[in-house]
């Protein structure tokens, strides 16, 4: 496991492999808005915790359908299947890499990105951390979208329709925590609902994005 | 000692048979050469005796922790250089070091070479090296001479004589003659799953289950 995820690091870090391009996306997301919306401070401080998680959302869709396409692509997929590494555990391992390489980026820019958008200081802790919490659940149900759409030619799309969705309850919890925390109240009560969600996706999505590839394998 | 043991086995590509009533058994040391013509289900054969998809009828009995499978692709990450590609298997089959395969399969030249920079023999030798750092006895090789020179198929017909004499097995699906005098050959073209028109048994036979449609 160790093996493959290492791999996986290495090959998102060299040419072609798409680091940081999540990141990028993410900070032009985070510039274009107050072109769009107005420089107005109030206006964007209010609006600024939604935009920055719907921002994260976005930038972590952008690199899902590398999860298991590139592996389907030049057969490893295969192999992988056939080696002794359980198919749920190597579906966890590419998650894991998946977050390493865009979530993990994208948590510890956000408090930069923050003051780009007149987040209030209070709430920079609460985004930290409830970015910190949501993202694996993104990763996770990325990979799980990733598996029902390998194979197809163009899936990309597809998949960012099936994934979306799924994403609502993260969205939902992951930004009230942050508003919460920006109004200056306390944040615990979705950031605990939050952790629930990310617990439950990273305990039961690795055998479904398993099942899934099994199917697609055939 | 029977490695492998395929009985009454039939397989399908997308929901249809393809070939149907095949058994053979493969024990340590020997080699199997499945010939017939393109279409007659060889590769979904040998994916389903790798486990990569279940056989509609009949039975594998293999140790799933025993078989190497080498398909039509060969599973190399170009940014990768030749050694980390190998290692990587090494590490993940947790076989030998890829020392000895790069050197059995006269890679040695080329191991700090990006796999992207590899010309498609070259390629397909890092694809078969890599069935040596598995450590697993029973191959299950699609194709492997596929783009390979004349002398490669010399180097890769050793390979398989050494892993054969090391009580290896293979099971392969290949057109070429590899000069493997030891190795038996079984004839798909008497297999081919019954399409007698409309009303044939390949063509009416609805699929048993949800699992089976989707095989």
């Amino acid at each position: 496991m160790i093996a493959l995820l290492m791999r996986d690091l290495r090959l998102a870090t060299r040419a072609g492999g798409g680091f940081g391009l999540g990141l990028a996306f993410f900070l032009i997301v985070c510039t274009l808005v107050p072109f769009g919306v107005g420089p107005e401070g109030g206006t964007l401080a209010r609006i600024a915790p939604g935009i920055l998680w719907v921002g994260a959302l976005l930038a972590c869709l952008l690199s899902l359908d590398r999860i298991f396409a590139l592996d389907w692509e030049d057969g490893s997929l295969d192999l992988l299947a056939t080696a002794p590494l359980p198919l749920e555990g190597a579906v966890l391992v590419k998650a894991a890499a998946h977050w390493i390489t865009t979530g993990l980026p994208l948590v510890l820019a956000a408090p930069v990105f923050g003051v780009l958008l007149h987040l209030p200081a209070a709430a920079q802790p609460w985004l930290l951390v409830s970015l910190g919490v949501g993202t694996p659940a993104l990763s996770m149900l990325g990979a799980f979208g990733a598996a029902i759409t390998v194979g197809l030619r163009r899936g990309g799309l597809l998949m960012s329709l099936l994934v979306l969705p799924l994403y609502v309850p993260t969205l939902i919890f992951g930004a009230e925590a942050v508003r919460r925390g920006a109004a200056g109240a306390d944040g615990a009560t979705p950031l605990v609902f939050l952790s629930g969600i990310t617990l439950a996706v990273l305990a039961t999505m690795p055998f479904a994005a398993a099942a899934a590839l099994r199917v697609n394998l055939r | 000692m029977t490695r492998l043991s395929v009985r009454d086995l039939a397989v399908a590509r997308g929901g249809r048979r393809v070939a149907e009533g095949i058994g053979f058994d493969l024990d340590a040391g020997q080699a199997l050469i499945l010939r017939g013509p393109n279409g007659i289900g060889k590769t979904t054969l040998l994916r389903t005796v790798a486990g990569l998809q279940p056989p509609v009828q009949g039975t594998v009995t293999a140790d799933p922790d025993a078989i190497a499978y080498a398909g039509h692709a060969d599973g190399l990450k170009s940014a990768l250089t030749v050694a980390e590609n190998l290692a990587f298997w090494s590490q993940v089959f947790g076989g030998p070091g890829p020392g000895a395969a790069l050197a059995a399969l006269d890679l040695g030249r080329l191991s700090d070479r990006p796999a992207a920079m590899l010309s498609a023999g070259q390629k397909r030798r890092l694809g078969l090296a890599r069935l040596l750092v598995t450590g697993r006895p029973v191959w299950v090789l699609d194709e492997p001479t596929v783009s390979l020179d004349t002398a490669s198929v010399a180097l890769f017909a050793a390979v398989i004589r050494a892993h054969l004499g090391g009580g290896g097995s293979a099971l392969m699906a290949t057109h070429i003659d590899l000069a493997l005098p030891e190795a038996r050959v079984l004839d798909l073209g008497p297999h081919r799953a019954g399409d007698g028109g409309p009303t044939g048994p390949g063509r009416t036979r609805a699929p048993a289950g949800f699992d089976e449609a989707f095989a």
